[in-house]
């Protein structure tokens, strides 16, 4: 039987200073052209919290606008701003503050210290979140004072937290030569576990869910964990699950570049359908390294720097209960070892293979979810409309398969498509921003099915040339629950009983002539 | 004669449009050397 997607969250994280201090277009050029022009505009680029709230994109990534609105609205997007609110139907846009107090409460090791004034009103914000829980309450510590602060930074290696260009914090190294343990990378990996924390106690709120009845976590996020020894041992999933109070759950971590996020959303679909578990949630946080990581052509060009977000969401993968979209794994498309690399064999791999084998055509399939970047983003950087290309790829695929009419091609992107409004954080928008509206949209009979296409460039980690990219099918629940089969089983367990009590007593019956 | 006969080629190919191996091919069919070739991701 097929699992099914109960719930998802889809979080933001503001984090203006550390676009300045941790994105690696920004910490590159610090070194390579220090007193370059753009080094000296960027600042003036930032964005604040009540901008950033209202930019439609971001609205649409945590569920107040569906992307339906968004693709009314034309583009460019940041100039326009939306009704600005803190929460939506998904998740939350968190502020900088607050997210300072979030990583403190995910260290375990006493590696982040937060000045003293600060931690004390940032508390007192904090508390209100009506998704935190209170175990994430009883973590937070007093701040200490700003000289301890300032020592660590300038004597420590420990990398500093900045709210509006001022010293409020540190994250220290936890080991004196280990270079997977230095403070730049438990910063990024402290970053990572935070929001990976915030999108999952968001998923326990809108699941109604208790906590304690997920059974098992994977984390799909891009970092990794681990000593020198181990340098990606993981597990950022239970370390998550740890925080978020969710006492019932081991896990694991699916690496995968981008495409991890739908590897991670296939295997908690198989671990379900197996009967292994009976509640998986897929979870992802943000990447401090790709904050601002187009912000040089933002700059030129006179934009915001948009790429201003850390990203995060989690999707909850149960059982069949009847209702909730469900997980076709007899659709699944991989791109192989052999498939090659020209468009066409990687759309087809992804696309028209995994279709073929259960006899539907591309145009069957309502709605394609591939990459959703943003393309105010990506178009003024020269990386033009993501989503858009990967629509025309697979249109022209269908064209050539005599699906649709080459006249049929220019309308594809709108009828089977979507416009992107995630931010380029790499895994984040690589097909799961549309799991939450794909499965409301099933739900509303606004559409039957959606494919979610996930790609990953595995090349940049120098091991492959190749690339990599999975497929899979949310489609309409068929109406038949896991409780529903289970009374089945019982009723021909019942007869088969019943016909060898009626066995037994025919032959006790031969027996007595 | 191909435009590309001969000639020294660098190939940077995008992950989203067309991948760099991809490209190498066909420049390569076209006569081309390929001293560099690589995809890149830009998102």
């Amino acid at each position: 039987m097929n699992s099914v997607i109960t719930a998802s969250s889809y979080v933001l994280v503001h984090t203006p200073d550390m676009v300045l201090h941790n994105g690696t277009t920004i910490t590159t050029e610090k070194i390579v052209n220090p007193e370059s022009e753009y080094l000296k505009e960027l600042p003036k680029h930032i964005r604040s919290y009540e901008d950033v709230i209202a930019y439609a994109p971001n609205q649409t990534y945590i569920g107040n606008m569906t992307p339906e609105e968004l693709a009314a609205m034309p583009q460019p997007w940041y100039d326009t701003k939306v009704e600005a609110k803190r929460e939506g139907k998904f998740g939350e846009i968190l502020p900088q503050d607050e997210f300072y107090m979030l990583m403190q409460i995910c260290d375990v090791f006493d590696l982040l210290v937060l000045e003293k004034g600060f931690a004390a009103a940032t508390k007192e914000k904090f508390v209100k979140n009506p998704a935190v829980i209170p175990s994430m309450v009883e973590k937070i510590k007093e701040g200490v004072d700003l000289a301890e602060i300032e020592a660590l930074v300038n004597d420590e290696h420990a990398e500093g937290l900045y709210m509006d260009g001022k010293l409020v914090g540190a994250v220290k190294r936890a080991h004196d030569v280990d270079t997977n343990l230095t403070a730049h990378v438990m910063h990024e990996n402290l970053v990572s576990k935070a929001s990976s924390v915030l999108a999952l106690i968001h998923l326990i709120k809108n699941s109604g869910i208790d906590a304690s009845e997920i059974d098992y976590v994977i984390d799909c996020s891009e970092e990794a964990c681990g000593d020198m020894n181990q340098r990606g041992g993981g597990n950022f999933a239970k370390a998550a699950a740890e925080i978020a109070g969710l006492t019932g759950a081991s896990g694991e971590d699916v690496r995968g570049f981008c495409a991890a996020p739908t590897h991670a959303m296939i295997t908690a679909a198989a671990l379900v359908k197996a009967g292994v578990y009976k509640h998986v949630a897929v979870t992802a946080g943000g990447c401090t390294a790709k904050l601002g990581m187009n912000s040089k052509d933002h700059v030129k060009k006179g934009l915001p720097a948009l790429e201003d977000c850390l990203g995060g969401f989690s999707v909850l993968v149960s059982e069949n209960d009847g209702v909730n979209p469900e997980i076709n794994l007899d659709i699944c498309g991989r791109h192989t070892v052999g498939t090659g690399s020209s468009p066409q064999a990687v759309i087809n791999s992804l696309v028209a293979a995994p279709l073929d084998k259960v006899g539907m055509k591309i145009v069957d399939i309502d709605k394609f979810s591939p990459e959703m970047q943003n393309p105010d983003i990506t178009k003024p950087a020269g990386a033009g409309d993501v989503p858009l290309a990967n629509y025309k790829m697979i249109g022209a695929l269908a064209v050539t398969r005599h699906e649709i009419e080459r006249a049929d091609l220019a309308a594809f992107p709108e009828k089977h498509g979507l416009v992107g409004w995630a931010p380029t954080q790499g895994h984040i928008p690589s097909g799961v921003p549309y799991i939450g509206f794909c499965r409301q949209d099933i739900l509303d009979g606004k559409i039957k099915n959606a494919m979610i296409v996930g790609k990953g460039s595995l090349f940049l980690g120098r091991m492959t040339n190749l690339f990599d990219g999975v497929s899979f099918v949310i489609q309409g629940n068929s109406g038949a629950s896991a409780a529903s089969a289970m009374d089945e089983a019982e009723v021909k367990n019942m007869i088969a009983k019943a016909m060898k009590q009626f066995a037994l007593s025919l032959m006790e019956g031969e027996e007595e002539q | 004669m191909s435009l590309l006969e001969g000639k020294k080629a660098i190939v940077i190919g995008d992950r989203d449009g067309v991948p760099g191996p991809a490209i190498e091919e066909c420049i390569k069919a076209a006569g081309a050397d390929v001293i560099f070739s690589s995809t890149e991701c830009f998102v």
